[in-house]
């Protein structure tokens, strides 16, 4: 059995640990370095309660290996911060400034809508739900629906989840470029390898 | 559920992943979303676990011509989702199939080459790969092989690859005036494929040729529906309702082994749903034939 010492930022600080080979990302995160946003749920990568985002990709972090993700850079709910990649809240700023929960507009519609009863699964589901938003800022309920079925909830019923990535997108808006080819046009390109 | 423990090792280039193998003790991890679940099951418990991840040789897609033909080479360690974004042209079924992998989460750590070498006879990917007539690149100790998508998979989650053999790349045919699709109907339990149908084929002259078309669910390994291939050749591509309707109603006729089934879907489930699920490949893949520049239906 080896041991490894790992190290990675983690909502913008530098985590390290000395963990087993064995040792899960999400138990990292939860023991090692208290950041208890992802939850452990199925334990078998169906539920999604335990996603994060691991170098800008959503992930299920109950099936990834602690030093699998060394050297790579995690956020969590606890650390994103206002809009989608690529999107901006229509409104911008007097939003923000009026709503000084520092949620951002996808938490603040699952807040509004009602996208949650006891919480396990809305960590995972933010996630998921603004990632989805960045691919797709303008989704069909059928497509919300298609887009979430790796996060299960026990509680909403889901119709107030696909309300809340709904109403969550009428407040996004794509931010403009002058005209140059998205960023993820070029990495496309290469064949999408990272 | 935590997994059983072991050592475990990151080689940073092929061969070095190939010495770490020799042991027979060994077991390569990619995308980790077949082998870590089975892990914490302890349905494995390996000595060593030989973490791909840092072959970056490995990964991406690549237009490549060899003996003449244009084939799609896919490095093994690509993703689900980086396949998906790089959205290669000629490869339908395939893109198709890829995108039905569990979910998004799913699909941006399970790989092409884990897809395949996991051999769970439920995946998507190895239906589109065996419609496909695609090739499976093989390295080993003894210096590498090619082996057709048909011959790879010998049984439930078992392989012609050995223990310290790894699956680099896959490579697929391309031919532009093909066209393909897959369709499945997903599991209610396990959300895999209770079955999914995988086609291919050409029109020419206005008629279906050479279709290949391949189910996994059904069997212990992905198979060919011969009954099914067989009624599609020279179908008329302008009018193929009726007919690639006939033709799907075969799709049991001729499948050589006993039909899977669990305590939620049983084997005569699976054998109703076959038809309906091979006509909306095959009838999409028609389409998708007709539809490309040049082809006149
Ligand atoms: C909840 C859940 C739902 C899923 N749903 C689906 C689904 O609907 N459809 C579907 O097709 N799949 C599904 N999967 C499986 C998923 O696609 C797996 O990720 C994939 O089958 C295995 O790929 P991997 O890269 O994760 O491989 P790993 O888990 O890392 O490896 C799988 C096996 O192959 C071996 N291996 C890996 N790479 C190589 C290589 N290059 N050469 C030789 N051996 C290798 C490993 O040793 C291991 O035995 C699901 C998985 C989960 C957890
Ligand atoms: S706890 Fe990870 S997917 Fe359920
Ligand atoms: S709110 Fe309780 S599981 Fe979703």
């Amino acid at each position: 059995m080896s041991e490894h010492e790992i190290a990675a930022t983690v909502d913008g600080a530098t985590e390290t640990a000395t963990v087993e080979a064995r040792r899960l990302l999400v138990h990292a995160l939860r023991e090692n370095w208290g950041y208890t946003q992802p939850t452990v749920g199925c334990e078998s990568g169906k539920c999604g309660a335990c996603t994060v985002e691991m170098d800008g990709e959503v992930v299920k972090s109950c099936c990834v290996l602690a030093v699998q993700a060394d050297g790579s850079e995690i956020t969590t709910v606890g650390g994103i911060e206002g809009a989608p990649d690529g999107l901006a809240e229509v409104g911008g700023d007097d939003v923000a400034a009026a709503d000084d929960d520092g949620f951002g507009p996808v938490q603040r519609s699952f807040h509004e809508e009602h996208g949650l009863q006891c919480g396990y699964c809305t960590p995972g589901m933010i996630l998921r739900s603004r990632d989805l938003l960045a691919a797709n800022p303008d989704p069909s309920r059928e497509e919300i629906r298609e887009g979430l079925k790796g996060n299960v909830c026990r509680c909403t019923g889901y119709e107030n989840v696909v309300d809340a990535v709904e109403a969550a997108a009428r407040k996004l808006e794509p931010i403009e470029t002058d005209g140059g080819a998205p960023e993820d046009a070029v990495d496309a390109a290469d064949g999408g390898a990272d | 559920m935590f997994p059983p423990q072991f050592d475990y090792e990151r080689p940073d280039s092929l061969d070095a992943a190939l010495d770490a193998l020799a042991d027979e003790d060994a077991v390569p991890l990619a995308g980790g979303h077949d082998l870590v679940p089975m892990l914490k099951a302890r349905e494995r418990t390996p000595g060593t676990v030989v973490d791909l991840g840092g072959l970056a040789a490995l990964r991406g897609v690549e237009r490549v011509v060899a003996d003449g033909t244009e084939r799609l080479s896919i490095g093994a360690l690509t993703t689900d989702a980086a396949l998906l974004d790089a959205d290669p042209a000629g490869v339908d079924a395939l893109l198709d199939a890829t995108s039905e992998v569990g979910d998004a989460q799913i699909r941006n750590r399970g790989t092409v080459g884990g897809n395949l070498a996991a051999a769970h006879p439920a995946s998507d990917i190895p239906a589109a790969t065996l419609a496909a007539g695609a090739t499976l690149h093989l390295v080993g100790p003894d210096g590498d092989r090619t082996v057709p998508a048909g011959e790879f998979a010998t049984g439930d989650h078992e392989t012609v690859c050995t223990d310290d053999e790894l699956v680099t790349r896959v490579s697929v045919p391309l031919d532009p005036d093909a066209g393909g699709a897959y369709a499945r109907k997903t599991h209610p339990s396990t959300g895999y494929a209770a079955v999914g149908v995988a086609a291919r084929l050409r029109v020419v002259d206005g008629a279906v040729a050479d279709p290949r078309v391949a189910a996994v669910g059904l069997l212990d390994v992905p198979t060919r529906l011969p009954a099914v291939e067989g009624a599609l050749v020279g179908v008329d591509a302008g009018s193929p309702v009726d007919a690639v309707a006939g033709a799907a109603e075969r799709a049991t006729e001729g499948i050589d082994g006993a039909v899977r089934e669990d305590h939620v879907v049983s084997a005569g489930q699976r054998c109703a749903v076959l038809p309906e699920y091979t006509e909306r490949a095959v009838s999409a893949a028609l389409a998708r034939a007709v539809g490309r520049e040049g082809v006149v239906a």
